[in-house]
């Protein structure tokens, strides 16, 4: 019985008992979470164009980090290396359509899939030989975010009516808005615009892409561009967090599990997968974890895309495309 | 006998009829399989020139040669008077030439009236920055494409599936969405590939009555691929016949069907 009152009694006690403690673990989570959905983002955005699942998004965001970082250490001022570094992005957007993605029109999905681990570890090789593969600290002062944090303590809200106490830091408030800035941004840009129109046509059928003047080529760098700017906005975001290095490759992994909850193919569905993993992950590791022993975080997050895969393979927002036979 | 045809006979009539299209001795080869050989034909403005032939006789690769999906390794096509070696796709959209698929070649996820939409792809010319705010001159420009894409929905009378997602719709309205993209693209020159394989009677009636008011209410030239001869005859002003990548005929419904090669090439002949 004890047991039993552990799982389904306990929490729910310590939640009510501790609402402060409750609402700064639920910050917590749902600001993992949007920078999940962040990186959710530019997976999604280069699935719906090509049908690929970029595997290089992950080495995106350390490559566009490391550049902004470099820059700066190499004496260029902090917003210049910004700009500097989105222009780096558009590059690497150019080349890649260029040499990877256009002589493979027309090739089967686990081929461009091939193709973008290639473009990891070459990405890695450049990053390395380029900036080095010691971390850097992320420049998020220079670059004018906000740093400290905000107390709240509401009334009333701590363990048997006294003054609670919630801790929000800047970062993550500033992290929270550009974010959802961003994520609007690209939801009218890809369903409301002619380029959207274009793109999930290409993304449907190359060929009747082509029949009506479409240009592959345009979109597909526009495509990977708009990537690379959501990568440098996640590594700015992330990097502020820890610090800037390969290992950041890895914590975009993360993005699977969304991904499978929200729908590939679902902007908004990257957003409300990434905030169910995200508080999930921290809900579940605070008041369950210690039955456990903890560190049940890393793993949750695909304990419950399994679930999913099981009763709603194609996410929640996804296209459930229905062939006729 | 449809407006079209009688320009086309007029022209004859004054000697000059104007050619929009014209295929000189094309070859096209994948390694060592021929698939089209010393092929030339052309067609007239305003026409609808039918491409038959039995199965593997090249008429398709004949399509995608003209729309720029292969380039031939000899001929020269010359489009509306200008020569051209090795051309897009997006380049051959650009100039006025439309198509449709054998097997219908759809954005299956997206509903008819956005497939319709992205025929319009090249008529939008504002620039895609404004598009990136879907704002001032980008939307009236959206809202004026849409009225013309409503248009064609009228004309084809798929108003009813508008909104459904293309992939659930039955194969005949497929094909009917998919002559709605290429016509929103206001081509010059539409090519059809087999518009009415697998569909029924009724089906073939309705593709062919809107294919002929294409031809005459927008005066759209039309080269088409067809099986079915009832169809080829009553639709097509000249006929031109395929056989093993070679062409074996050419001319009006008449001549062809009573050309002796044609009757060879379908029935079989013993050699």
């Amino acid at each position: 019985m004890d047991f039993l009152y552990s799982i389904f009694v306990d929490p729910f006690v310590q939640m009510v008992q501790m609402p402060d403690f409750l609402l700064q673990v639920l910050w917590e989570g749902i600001v993992g979470g949007i920078l999940y959905a962040l990186i959710a983002l530019g997976f999604v955005l280069i699935f719906k164009a090509s049908g690929v699942f970029n595997f290089a998004q992950g080495i995106m965001v350390v490559f566009a980090a490391l550049t902004l970082v470099g820059l700066y250490e190499k004496g260029v001022p902090a917003l210049a290396a910004l700009v500097l570094a989105v222009g780096v992005m558009a590059l690497l957007a150019i080349c890649v359509e260029r040499f990877v993605m256009r002589p493979l029109v027309n090739q089967p999905d686990i081929i461009l899939l091939m193709a973008t681990i290639g473009l990891t570890y070459f990405l890695v090789g450049l990053g390395e030989f380029i900036f080095g593969g010691e971390p850097k600290v992320m420049i998020a002062n220079e670059l004018g975010l906000p740093s400290g944090s905000v107390v709240l303590e509401p009334e009333g809200w701590g363990p048997g009516g006294s003054p609670g106490l919630i801790s929000l830091q800047k970062i993550d408030i500033a992290a929270t808005v550009i974010a959802a800035i961003m994520i609007v941004a690209l939801a009218i840009f890809f369903n409301k615009t002619r380029i959207g129109r274009a793109l999930r046509a290409v993304a449907d059928d190359h060929q009747a892409a082509l029949s009506v003047g479409i240009s592959l080529n345009q979109i597909w760098a526009i495509v990977w561009f708009a990537a690379g700017v959501v990568a440098l906005v996640t590594g700015i975001m992330w990097g502020a967090r820890s610090d800037v290095s390969f290992a950041l490759e890895i914590v975009a992994l993360k993005a699977l599990p969304v991904l499978i909850l929200g729908g590939f193919t679902s902007i908004p569905g990257a957003i409300v997968g990434g905030l169910i993993i995200g508080v999930g992950e921290k809900i579940g590791e605070i008041y369950w974890g210690p039955l456990v022993g903890g560190g049940i975080e890393s793993w949750l997050a695909y304990g419950i895309a399994l679930v999913f895969l099981i009763f709603r393979p194609q996410g929640l927002f996804g296209e459930k495309i229905i062939e006729r036979v | 006998m449809n407006a079209a045809t009688e320009t086309a006979v007029a022209a004859e009539a004054t000697g000059e009829p104007e050619v929009m299209l014209k295929v000189e001795n094309v070859s096209l080869s994948f390694g060592g399989v021929r698939a089209i050989t010393n092929i030339s034909f052309d067609i007239r403005k305003g026409e609808i020139r039918a491409i038959i032939g039995p199965n593997g006789a090249g008429k398709t690769s004949m399509l995608n040669v003209i729309n720029g999906f292969y380039h031939p390794q000899e001929g020269v096509i010359t489009f509306k008077g200008a020569a051209r070696s090795k051309m897009r796709p997006y380049e051959a959209a650009s100039q006025g030439i439309a198509r449709t698929f054998q097997n219908v070649a759809l954005f299956k996820g997206m509903s008819t009236l956005d497939n319709i939409m992205s025929g319009r792809t090249l008529l939008m010319k504002k620039h895609f920055f404004w598009h990136l705010f879907h704002y001032g001159p980008a939307r009236t420009e959206e809202i004026e494409h849409r009225r013309k894409v409503e248009e064609i929905i009228d004309f084809l009378e798929i108003q009813h599936i508008r909104r459904a997602p293309v992939g659930r719709l039955p194969y005949g309205l497929q094909k009917r969405v998919e002559l709605g993209r290429a016509l929103a693209m206001e081509p010059e020159l539409l090519l059809l590939d087999e518009p009415m394989a697998g569909m029924n009677l009724e089906e073939k009636e309705d593709m062919s009555r809107f294919i002929l008011d294409v031809n005459s209410q927008f005066g759209t030239t039309i080269a088409l691929i067809e099986h079915d001869m009832g169809v080829v005859m009553d639709l097509s002003d000249r006929v031109v016949v395929l056989d093993y990548g070679k062409k074996i005929a050419d001319g009006t419904p008449e001549e062809v069907q009573a050309n002796q090669d044609v009757i060879d090439a379908y029935l079989g002949v013993s050699h």
